[in-house]
């Protein structure tokens, strides 16, 4: 039976959207309390030294400041994974990036305490520093951290799905190529902000521009050693978050500890530049990628390397890492599959998660390796894709289980839209077409932290006014969750989804439910309300069924009205037939939670990768490229995104051309780079372009025509069938657009961004008769361990490994 | 050394066509005390170095940077703000169009946006989709790709035109 939807599926006004455009939505920064003080922080001009003395006490006399705070306020050390608690809010003794607090002042007013900072005497002893990965393998001394895998390697991984080296050596051919991709950051235009308060029975609330609002809540309370019970975090709805407000930072602490200390609310909000050191955005990453494929394109094998440039702190590094590798396996048939991985200190601010968290990168190689097969094969390379595609309902070599897979489809679609066969291969010099496609989770498998736990929770409330008041602890980011939330509490309960009022992102008053990350909340956060939803509809079908003379299974919901399915013309209105169930029932109201199904790997590393369901994506780039200039202009994109069925089309259409805007940001121009002053200067570190004027980002000059389809094939794991749109879109974007500049011009840039300098090296090349190429030309020695292997499931395993690694260095304490 | 704070100045602004009185530390920008001093939050701020067009305003009908405007300076002028966009309970048909059609995803660039189109508006009722990409090129946002956002403008421009045929 096909059910028709009221209110799933159909283009509305998103439930906040007045609230957004008569600026009304209350932002961190929009929240002014009484005798409020303000905080700003004194951040390290060095990237890796030690504190020798801080020497406050001119700016404690200062007349206006309220409170100076250091190191020695914050004895505690925090990191948002359990395993990396290598943070602390004010650096003690060790600075290890420019731009790391050292120490804060709480002001009556911004320019007094800003003011203050000069006054603030710090004296450091630099070290040496490590500006990449490849000088961090080289300099095992001096350790920037002294726990990790040794010197200054943070993570390495290494898993292998069946032997690769004999698929390889099957194989007709094999591909090996080396990618980069830079760092670049989130960029929300909000920048992060922080308001904290004791409350009258002296308990502590914190409203912030957090994706994570339980996380932060459990790290804070850990962070200032005290009862979690007694605080309050509310997540305000961010101006945008993309991943990089999903970390406790160094500010939510500060203030929350001043607030406690003085008494008054205390409020930060960070300067533009500040946010660009805080970063915690894509990780720079070096990539060799080995794959071996049959001469009519089918892939025998692939090994994936990446080496990671972390940045100074661990944060959610350790499962970026895993992130770098283990989506690779989702989009196509791949029968055997090894990855390494190795994540290395910097001194340079801490990478994170940025949409698409650790995948846009491998995906980005993959995409272009596979552009380079299918011409060495004589395949289209949509044709190419299209055998290869994975299978509905299967497992991969290393253990994900797909659901439903529209990527054929997608690829269908975009093949037709873009006029692909008349375009590839032929359109006129210096213009091209390129193809590339991507997957993405509806959702991490596991929550950070270990527990058994639902990773969503939601709650319904309903009283004889007819008003449903729905409480959820997902944060609105901008991606429009309060909608979805509403949107599918209506579609159960038959009733207008204006109707509903959402309570959400507020650990003091809803339930928990992990955050906005990982593209989990429409999935997660659905499935819970449906749960609550169809409890709360059960007791008010009993009520209205004794009334109507019927079963309850007999009783319908629809627009507002409660009837008799077999005879809709006698209806009740939805808040008669409330009023029936509170009479009968007592208060109303029920819960819902939600658990993502168990995953088959057992294998230790199972945990990142397992999704309930993937979302697909294909891209279409045309790129025209001016041969002088080495300028890239895109003039249209054209993209179908596997989204399973889309509750709002309008929200659902948003994200999917907001990724491609940013998309082709990272593709063409963002960049979050370093450089080092002079030696005179202080040799230090420095961010090149913490501004918003020099990190390029695409204006609306710059933004092509982007043409959107949605291919609704619903995944029976997620709620009315709806997978993520958030991230997914993103990632074919970058490949597609390398590949539309090869299909231009002919040259290969296996490095992002694809700027003109990198254009007209490549273009120099060819016309001297070298390889039209510019990207990375080696892959240094990464001490990878020896592999843990797990059989993939079609040679006899039953997802464990079959051997232990032996175990590598020395753990040392996790800080000295 | 003893600073005092700064001797406030005080005078009379005029937002929405509503005269305030206001008292301010003589250094604070339109966006500082449209926000600190007035309560009116609506107006939001991405750089405060006239980089990202989020704190747009209209000074006398014409978008400025209110984080680059002294607020000293605007005494006696006209200044709106996305406050005064809506009359009464109903949306200005810019308004409407934004939430309607996706034109606001997290809503933080809306307020700059929506200000800097009713400018637009009214000088070109009826903008290409050029003339608004032009006209907003100084707004960024980071969420909607701005293709919902020129969608919103131009439906406006249809609503507006309409009424006014009325
Ligand atoms: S805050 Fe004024 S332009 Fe960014
Ligand atoms: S809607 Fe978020 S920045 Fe524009």
């Amino acid at each position: 039976m096909t059910k028709r939807f009221d209110v799933i599926g159909k283009p509305r006004r998103r439930v906040d959207g007045r609230a957004k455009v008569t600026g009304l939505t209350r932002f961190a920064d929009d929240v002014m309390l009484p005798r409020m003080l303000h905080c700003k922080l004194l951040r390290s001009a060095h990237p890796h030294a030690t504190i020798e003395s801080i020497d406050v006490s001119r700016a404690q006399a200062r007349p206006g400041v309220h409170l100076v705070l250091t190191g020695k306020d914050f004895p505690v050390t925090f990191g948002i994974l359990p395993v990396t608690q290598d943070e602390y809010p004010l650096a003690p003794e060790r600075v290890r990036y420019v731009g790391e607090p050292v120490a804060a002042i709480i002001a009556r007013d911004e320019q007094t305490a800003f003011e203050a900072l000069d006054l603030i005497d710090v004296q450091y002893r630099p070290l040496k520093t490590i500006s990449d990965p490849k000088e961090a393998l080289a300099t095992p001394e001096p350790r920037i951290h002294s726990y990790g895998e040794q010197g200054n390697i943070h993570r390495l991984q290494a898993l292998e799905f069946g032997d690769v080296n004999e698929a390889l050596a099957r194989a007709d051919h094999v591909f090996e190529d080396l990618f980069f991709y830079e760092g670049n950051t989130h960029l929300p235009i909000e920048q992060h902000a922080s308001v904290a308060a004791v409350d009258g029975e002296g308990k502590l609330t914190l409203w912030s521009s957090t994706q994570v609002p339980h996380y932060i809540h459990r790290a804070l309370a850990n962070a200032l050693q005290i009862p979690p019970a007694h605080v309050r975090v509310i997540a305000c709805p961010n101006g945008g978050g993309f991943g990089g407000k999903c970390d406790l930072h160094n500010h939510e602490i500060v203030v929350s500890k001043a607030a406690i200390l003085l008494g008054r609310p205390v409020k930060i909000c960070l300067t533009r530049e500040e946010v660009f050191y805080m970063h915690r955005g894509r990780h720079p990453v070096l990539m060799r990628m080995r794959t071996g494929v049959t001469k009519d394109g089918k892939i025998t094998g692939m090994h994936t390397q990446t080496l990671l440039d972390g940045g100074a702190y661990g944060g959610y590094g350790a499962a970026s890492t895993f992130y770098t590798g283990v989506l690779q396996t989702v989009t196509y048939e791949i029968p055997r599959y090894k990855f390494d991985a190795c994540r290395t200190f910097t001194n340079k601010p801490p990478c994170g998660p940025k949409r698409g968290h650790g995948t846009p990168q491998p995906r980005f190689g993959q995409e272009v390796q596979l552009d380079r097969i299918a011409e060495k094969l004589e395949i289209d390379p949509a044709e190419l894709r299209l055998s290869i595609v994975a299978k509905p309902n299967t497992l991969t070599a290393n253990w994900l289980k797909i659901g439903t897979i529209g990527l054929a489809e997608c690829i269908r679609k975009v093949v037709a839209s873009s006029d692909w066969k008349n375009k590839f291969r032929k359109l006129p010099e210096g213009r091209g077409v390129g193809l590339a496609c991507g997957a993405y989770l509806c959702g991490a498998g596991l929550p950070i932290y270990w527990n058994k736990m639902p990773q969503s929770g939601v709650q319904l409330l309903i009283d004889r006014s007819g008003q449903v008041t729905v409480f959820c602890g997902a944060t609105e980011i901008g991606q429009g969750s309060d909608d979805v939330l509403a949107a599918i509490v209506a579609e159960v309960l038959g009733i207008d989804a204006y109707d509903v009022r959402c309570v959400t992102g507020d650990t003091g008053l809803t339930p928990v439910d992990l955050g906005s990350y990982s593209s989990r909340v429409t999935v997660m956060m659905g499935n819970a309300a449906i749960q609550a939803a169809e409890r709360l509809r059960e007791l008010i079908a009993r009520a209205a069924a004794e009334h109507m003379e019927t079963l309850p299974e007999n009783v319908g919901f629809a627009q507002g009205r409660v009837f008799r399915a077999d005879d809709p013309g006698k209806p009740m209105s939805f808040r008669e037939a409330i009023v029936l169930a509170e009479e009968k029932f007592g208060t109303l109201g029920s819960v819902g939670s939600y658990s993502p199904p168990r995953a088959p790997g057992r294998y230790k590393g199972a945990g990142v990768g397992p999704s309930p369901a993937y979302s697909y994506t294909a891209c279409v780039v045309e790129a025209e490229v001016d041969r002088n200039t080495g300028w890239i202009t895109v003039p249209k994109v054209w993209i179908a995104h596997d989204i399973g069925r889309a509750v709002n089309p309008v929200s659902a259409r948003g994200q999917v051309e907001g990724s491609v805007y940013m998309g082709l940001g990272e593709a063409l121009m963002e960049e979050q780079v370093f450089r080092r002053l002079p030696p005179k200067l202080s040799n230090a570190l420095v961010h090149k372009i913490p501004s918003l004027l020099e990190y390029k980002s695409l204006t609306s000059l710059d933004m092509p025509e982007v043409f959107t389809e949605l291919v609704e094939d619903p995944d029976p794991n997620c709620p009315f069938g709806a997978k993520e749109v958030g991230q997914g879109p993103l990632l074919p974007v970058m490949p597609a657009v390398a590949n539309a500049v090869y299909d231009a011009i002919g040259v290969r840039i296996d490095e992002l961004p694809i700027t003109p300098d990198k254009v007209l090296a490549a273009l120099e090349k060819k016309a001297k008769g070298e390889t039209p190429r510019v990207g990375p030309e080696s892959f240094p020695d990464v001490p990878y361990p020896e592999p843990m292997l797990v059989p993939p499931p079609w040679e006899g395993g039953d997802g464990n490994s079959v051997n232990t690694p032996r175990r590598r260095p020395v753990k040392k304490e996790a800080l000295a | 050394m003893k600073t005092a704070a700064p001797t406030n100045v005080h005078l009379v602004l005029r937002v929405n066509g509503e005269e305030q009185q206001v008292s301010f530390a003589p250094y604070k920008t339109l966006l500082e005390v449209l926000r600190e001093d007035m309560n009116l939050t609506g107006t939001k701020h991405g750089c405060e170095l006239g980089e990202c067009g989020a704190c747009a305003v209209l000074v006398e009908g014409v978008p400025v940077l209110s984080c680059l405007a002294l607020a000293l300076d605007c005494e006696g002028r006209a200044i709106e703000t996305v406050e005064g966009l809506a009359s009464g309970g109903k949306l200005h048909p810019l308004q409407a169009a934004f939430a309607d059609l996706g034109g606001a995803q997290c809503g933080y660039c809306t307020p700059g946006i929506l200000m800097t189109a009713k400018a637009l508006l009214e000088r070109e009722p009826n903008p290409s989709r050029e003339r608004i990409k032009e006209a907003i090129s100084g707004n960024l946002c980071r969420c909607t790709g701005y293709q919902q956002i020129y969608e919103s403008i131009e439906e406006a421009a249809r609503t507006i035109q309409q009424g006014s045929k009325r």
